[in-house]
C-alpha cells in the first residue's frame, strides 16, 4: 500500500494523544493527579492537540474533504466511520470531565472511567479501519489491534513522563511504560515472523485457475503477459508500491532500536538525575519517532491481493 | 434480481473493446458521472477504467494458454466496499443487486477501494470522487433504447461475443445456463465476497507435442536433430 503520510500521521498523533488521556485518566483516578495540578491541564492540552491534530491530518487524505461530515453516517457498519463518530464524541465528553474535576471531583471519576473506555475503544477503531480488510493479509490479523494499543499507551506514557518531568513530578510510570514497549517489540517481531513469507493468496487463486486439475480442465501456473496499460493507473499508485527488503531490513532495526533500547538508555539516565527533564523528553521523542516508522513500514510492506492481477505471484 | 455478466474466457480474444466501449458510454454518462482520463495524449497518460483486460499465461510450453481476463464490478453479494464506506455513498441495490456510488455523498476517502479485491474501484481526481462500473444502469433500463440495446455497453461492443448480461436470480436466464452449464466460476472466492460475475473457463489447450519431443531420447534421429542444431548455432 501507499504509505500515505497524512494517514500516518493520523494514526501516530491521535493514538499518542488517546494513550496520554488514558494516563492521565488513570493518574487522577488513582489520586495522583488533579485540577489543581499544572502537570493535570499540561497533559490535558497536549493530549487534545495531538487527537486534533491528527484528525485534522486524517483529513489531507481525502480527496472531496467538503462530504468528510458525513463519515459519521455508516457507524454500524464501518470502522472508519466508527473511528470517526468516537474521536469526536471525546470531545465533549472531554470538555464535561474537565469542568467536573473542578466542580465535582467525585462525579469526574465516573466521567474519567467513560473517557478512558471510550479513548482505548477509539484507538482499537482506528486498527480496525486496517484490521477488518480481507483484500490485506498483513493487516487483517491480531497482531494490528494490539500494536496500535501497545504503542499508542507506551507514546502516551513517555509524553506524560516527560510532562511530569518537566514539571519537577516523580516518573513513577517509567517501569510500566518501558514493558508496554518490550511487549509491542515482541507482538511487532512475532508479526514479522508470521509474515516473512507470502502464503495467504496466490495468483491462480485470484483468477480461479487450479494449479493441477483433473484432465479437461484448464490448469497450469498463471503468470501475467501484460497489465493491459503503459502507465501507472490508479491501482498501481495506490497498491503498487514495493520496499527493497534490504532498505526493509535497515528501517526495521531503526524502529526497533528507537522504541526499546534508546528510550530505555534515556530513561534511566533520566532517573539517574542526569541533564533534567531532557533525557526523559529525548525518549518520548526517540519513541515517537519509532512509531512514526513502525507505522510507516506497516503500510509499505502491507500487500493488497489486488498485486496478483498485476503479476505479483503471492502476497 | 441479481444481474451480472457472464465472461467466456474460452473465446475472449483480449482486443479490449469492452474497456473501450465502456469508457465511450461511461465518459459521458450522467450516472456514472464519467471516467475522466489524465494527460491522454502526454508521455504520462493515465486515466479511470471501470473494466480492464489483463492478459496472462497459463501452463508451460507447449502446454500452455493464453488468458485473457476482462475484469469490472463483480457486483459482489457480500460486498465489503459498501460495507466499509462511512459515508453510505457506496450502496447495493435491493431490487437488482447492483453496487452504485452516489458522488453526492463520496468524500474521496479510497477505503471502498482498498476493501475491493477486484480492483474495480478507481478514483476520479478531477472530483475527488470513487468511480465504478453501474453495469450500465442508464442504458438496461432505457425505455427509449429497442430492447436488444438494453444491455451493458460492454456487452454489446464484445465483437466474439464473450460477454453475456442478465439476471443470475432467474434459473432460465441465458447467464444462469451458461453458467451452470460451462461450470462458471467466480474471481477470489477465497476471500467470501460471494461475487456474481462468473467466468467461464478456457477448454485445456491440445497438447501439441514440442519439435524436439518428436523422437525419443538417444534415438539416432534425435542425436542427428541434436547435431543439426549445433550447427545451426553456430
Amino acid at each position: 500500500m501507499k504509505p500515505a503520510l497524512s494517514v500516518i500521521f493520523f494514526t501516530v498523533s491521535s493514538g499518542a494523544g488517546l494513550g496520554l488521556a488514558v494516563w492521565l485518566l488513570a493518574m487522577q483516578l488513582a489520586g495522583r493527579v488533579d485540577a489543581s495540578h499544572r502537570q493535570f491541564w499540561l497533559a490535558f492540552a497536549v493530549a487534545a492537540l495531538l487527537v486534533t491534530a491528527g484528525l485534522l491530518s486524517s483529513t489531507l487524505h481525502l480527496a472531496n474533504p467538503r462530504n468528510a461530515w458525513r463519515a459519521f453516517a455508516r457507524f454500524r457498519s464501518s470502522w472508519l466511520s466508527r473511528e470517526g463518530v468516537l474521536a469526536v464524541a471525546l470531545y465533549p465528553i472531554a470538555a464535561l470531565h474537565a469542568w467536573l474535576s473542578v466542580q465535582q471531583p467525585d462525579a469526574a471519576r465516573i466521567c474519567g472511567l467513560l473517557l478512558i473506555v471510550l479513548s482505548l475503544a477509539t484507538v482499537v477503531c482506528t486498527a480496525m479501519i486496517y484490521a477488518c480488510l480481507k483484500t490485506v493479509p498483513r493487516w487483517r490479523t491480531w497482531h494490528t489491534p494490539v500494536s496500535y494499543l501497545l504503542y499508542a499507551l507506551a507514546a502516551g506514557g513517555l509524553i506524560w513522563n516527560t510532562i511530569s518531568a518537566f514539571e519537577g513530578a516523580s516518573l513513577s510510570t517509567s517501569g510500566l511504560v518501558l514493558w508496554l514497549a518490550g511487549v509491542a517489540a515482541l507482538v511487532k517481531l512475532l508479526y514479522f515472523a508470521k509474515f516473512s513469507q507470502r502464503v495467504h493468496a496466490t495468483l491462480n487463486q485470484a483468477l480461479a485457475v487450479p494449479e493441477t486439475a483433473p484432465a479437461g480442465r484448464m490448469q497450469g501456473k498463471v503468470r501475467l503477459l501484460d497489465a493491459g496499460h503503459s502507465r501507472g493507473t490508479f491501482l498501481t499508485d495506490e497498491f503498487g508500491f514495493v520496499l527493497a527488503r534490504s532498505r526493509a531490513r535497515t528501517l526495521r532495526l531503526a524502529m526497533f532500536v528507537l522504541t526499546l533500547p534508546v528510550p530505555l538508555v534515556l530513561l534511566m539516565l533520566g532517573s539517574a538525575g542526569q541533564g533534567g527533564a531532557l533525557p526523559i523528553a529525548a525518549a518520548a521523542l526517540c519513541f515517537l519517532a519509532g512509531v512514526l516508522l513502525e507505522r510507516w513500514l506497516f503500510f509499505a510492506q502491507a500487500e493488497h491481493v489486488v498485486r496478483l492481477y498485476h503479476g505479483q505471484q503471492r502476497v | 434480481m441479481k444481474l451480472g455478466l457472464v465472461i467466456d474466457l474460452d473465446v475472449c480474444v483480449g482486443c479490449h473493446a469492452c474497456a473501450t466501449a465502456c469508457k465511450e458510454w461511461n465518459g459521458e454518462s450522467l450516472m456514472a458521472g464519467g471516467a475522466p482520463d489524465y494527460d491522454p495524449q502526454g508521455a504520462e497518460p493515465s486515466g479511470v477504467w471501470f473494466n480492464r483486460v489483463r492478459h496472462y499465461e497459463v501452463g508451460d510450453y507447449p502446454a500452455n494458454k493464453t488468458l485473457n481476463v476482462p475484469m469490472s464490478c463483480m457486483h459482489c453479494e457480500d460486498a465489503d466496499c459498501v460495507t466499509v464506506c462511512p459515508t453510505g455513498a457506496s450502496y447495493k441495490r435491493a431490487e437488482d443487486g447492483i453496487v452504485l456510488i452516489d458522488p453526492e455523498k463520496c468524500m474521496g476517502c479510497n477505503y471502498c477501494a482498498w476493501a475491493c479485491p477486484y480492483g474495480a474501484r478507481e478514483l476520479d481526481r478531477n472530483e475527488g470522487v470513487m468511480r465504478k462500473c453501474t453495469l450500465c444502469v442508464d442504458r438496461i433500463y432505457d425505455q427509449a433504447l429497442p430492447i436488444a440495446e438494453r444491455q451493458p455497453a460492454c456487452v454489446l461492443a464484445c465483437p466474439s461475443h464473450a460477454r453475456h448480461f442478465g439476471d443470475f436470480d432467474d434459473p432460465a436466464s441465458k447467464v444462469s445456463t451458461l453458467s451452470r452449464e460451462r461450470d462458471g466460476q467466480p474471481l477470489f472466492e477465497k476471500l467470501g465476497y460471494r461475487p456474481v460475475n462468473r467466468y467461464l473457463p478456457p477448454r485445456e489447450p491440445a497438447q501439441v507435442p514440442a519439435p524436439t519431443d518428436l523422437a525419443p531420447r538417444g534415438s539416432l534421429q534425435s542425436k542427428l536433430a541434436a547435431m543439426v542444431n549445433r550447427l545451426i548455432q553456430l
